[in-house]
């Protein structure tokens, strides 16, 4: 195992910012039991700051997918402890950690999972909907944020008829719409083209960090480990080395 | 998040439009099914509706139903005019008989006998002529229906000629002359009616010992027609019951006696079991198929609650228009048949019976959706 870093890789470097987005130590998480369980995190220690791009990387099955559904609070740990800025999602109730999620975490998916039956404007305002917000004080934000990313005219379009990247883009649109503190994407640019990947991980990097915000992006893709601060690599459950690529921002 | 859940609904239009077939056809069924068993039920007490002005049926205790006629002695009818609050009393006869036609064939029509002095007990509406007419010689009125089409004589051609004012009858040997169509509701039996007076019916019907069916009584006014009932039954050992009353001792009986419900029910139940299957698939595949967005949302923080409200719309959105539509075609196929033989009334209470219907059957078929969601992982989102 080599480390690139001399201090302990799991932990920010001494010239990073204090503030700890998220604080991950000795996560655990296993599906199934008796002989057909699967440890998918066997012992996580992470954390990361706030105002970083981190990349979780690893090979198909080492757990990266599990530990960012930790982080995001989407599943339940079996053990360890995990603090998203410094609340622990285990000692919330089912609601709490609903509204929580709602209003510090957004999401971008590997499929867009966009509704195909909203309008982008529609799709991109439903954070801020679930946040309580109207539907025509919502759908302006959103068109606000669209003009951010490239589309304030294609507003009322529906995804169907979008290509890939600008698809993505309203994702993006809306993982930003309603300020969360933590992004976490799931294989942003897995879908696709090397051009579009790159345009879209700009504007992520753009948008999504920055002062008191963190994005944690999970991805297969070598080309846009240079939009991160840190790669951490995942394998077999367990993070085996993080590099610290923040010198070349 | 209402709107989002319509839009998911409607956007999905070939599911929609099966969901919305599924609650259409249980609608439909029932509403349509029910109309005509309360048409038929409604038939079976036609002679008791049509008979207004009468606060009080008395008759025979051992009477079950408005057909089921026991005779009474004639001296019946002075031991209820002597009960303290009845105002007025008349005799009432309900019989068959047997209509000779022209062309030798007979014909069994109900003979309703009428109190001759006052008339009370006559048909509710009269097309021609009046209900004083029957004064006359012979006189018979006929309802129009009969009049149309059992009673009817053959015409040129083979078309059939209605029974008008002044045309002959022959009832049981003797000579009836038509001296008005009246308007009646469609009885049970869709037999003729032949109303005319008590002393005539008695000389048209066959000889019995006892002849009077029914005594029909007027309330003092200010008088209670239930509390009269019972100092009727008191006094006299007869049965006496209020129209209302006597209604559901009639349909009480064909609902006990007869295999109308039971026929009805199974329409009725198969309507609401076909569309609680056809409308739960499809909701359940539909909520399948939303299930990564219902994820996402979850993940994105829309509580179970919120979930559970967007889903529940969904299903009462498809259950208001299916509901719509199906108690419209209902009512569309009653208005197209409303001149034919088809028993068909719609009472407010049956939409309500409907509608509650259809509310059960979109629950039931949002219910297996709530408990996928319910247990939906939102780590879902995450899954290729």
């Amino acid at each position: 195992m080599s480390l690139t870093a001399t201090h302990n890789p799991m932990v920010p470097p001494a010239s990073a910012p204090r503030e700890i987005a998220v604080s991950c130590r000795g996560v655990t998480k296993t599906y199934g039991a008796g002989s057909s369980a699967v440890r998918a995190l066997r012992g996580v220690d992470l954390e990361i700051r706030s105002g970083e791009l981190l990349m979780l990387v690893g090979p198909s099955g080492c757990g990266k997918t599990s530990l960012i559904s930790v982080i995001a609070g989407v599943l339940d740990r079996d053990g360890g402890e995990c603090r998203v800025f410094g609340q622990d999602f285990a000692a919330m109730r089912s609601a709490e950690r609903t509204s929580f999620r709602g209003k510090n975490i957004g999401f971008v998916f590997q499929a867009f999972n966009l509704i195909p039956t909203l309008s982008i404007a529609e799709n991109v305002s439903v954070p801020l909907l679930i946040n309580g917000w109207t539907m025509s004080k919502a759908v302006q934000a959103a068109r606000e944020v669209l003009g951010h990313v490239g589309l304030g005219d294609r507003w009322q379009d529906t995804p169907t008829r979008l290509s890939g990247g600008q698809q993505q883009r309203v994702a993006i649109a809306r993982a930003l719409v309603h300020h969360p503190r933590l992004i976490v994407c799931d294989e942003p640019t897995s879908a696709l083209d090397h051009a579009t990947g790159e345009r879209v991980m700009e504007l992520l990097r753009e948008s999504a960090v920055g002062a008191g915000k963190s994005l944690v992006v999970v991805t297969h893709d070598s080309r846009i480990f240079k939009f991160a601060d840190r790669v951490a690599s995942m394998d077999d459950g367990q993070i085996i080395r993080i590099e610290d690529k923040s010198q070349g921002h | 998040m209402f709107l989002v859940a319509i839009k998911m609904l409607f956007g999905d239009r070939a599911r929609f439009l099966g969901i919305v077939m599924g609650v259409t056809l249980a609608c439909f069924v029932i509403a349509q099914q029910g109309a005509i068993f309360i048409g038929i039920m409604a038939r079976t007490t036609a002679l008791i509706t049509d008979t207004g002005y009468p606060d009080i049926w008395v008759m025979d205790p051992k009477v079950q139903y408005i057909d089921d006629i026991k005779p009474l002695q004639e001296t019946e009818l002075y031991r209820v005019r002597g009960v303290e609050g009845v105002e007025w009393a008349g005799r009432f006869y309900k019989g068959m008989i047997r209509a000779r036609m022209e062309n030798g064939t007979f014909q069994n029509c109900n003979l309703i006998g009428i109190e001759d002095a006052t008339l009370i007990g006559g048909p509710p509406r009269m097309l021609e002529g009046a209900i004083s007419d029957l004064r006359r010689a012979d006189a018979v009125i006929v309802d129009h229906v009969g009049a149309k089409e059992r009673l009817s004589r053959s015409g040129p051609g083979g078309s059939r000629v209605p029974l008008e004012v002044g045309d002959t009858l022959e009832l049981n040997d003797r000579r009836g002359i038509v001296v008005g169509i009246s308007e009646n509701t469609r009885t049970f039996q869709s037999q003729p009616m032949i109303y005319t007076t008590y002393t005539r019916a008695l000389s048209f019907a066959p000889k019995e010992r006892k002849t009077l069916s029914f005594i029909l009584v007027g309330a003092r006014p200010g008088e209670n027609p239930k509390q009269l009932c019972e100092r009727i039954t008191q006094q006299t050992g007869l049965a006496a019951y209020t129209r209302d009353q006597f209604r559901w001792v009639t349909i009480d009986y064909y609902l006990k006696n007869t295999g109308i419900p039971i026929n009805f029910g199974i329409a009725v139940t198969l309507g609401f079991l076909v569309g609680t299957v056809i409308t739960g698939f499809m909701f359940y595949n539909f909520t399948l198929d939303n299930l990564r967005y219902l994820g996402t949302l979850k993940a994105m923080g829309a509580g179970d609650t919120r979930l559970m409200y967007m889903v529940l719309t969904q299903a009462l959105v498809v259950g208001l228009i299916g509901f719509g539509i199906g108690v419209g075609l209902a009512s569309f196929v009653g208005f197209q048949t409303r001149n034919s033989t088809l028993a068909f009334v719609m009472p407010w209470q049956l939409l309500v019976g409907a509608g509650a219907a259809v509310i059960i059957i979109c629950m039931l078929s949002a219910v297996l959706s709530m408990i996928k969601v319910l247990f939906l992982e939102p780590a879902i989102v995450f899954k290729g």
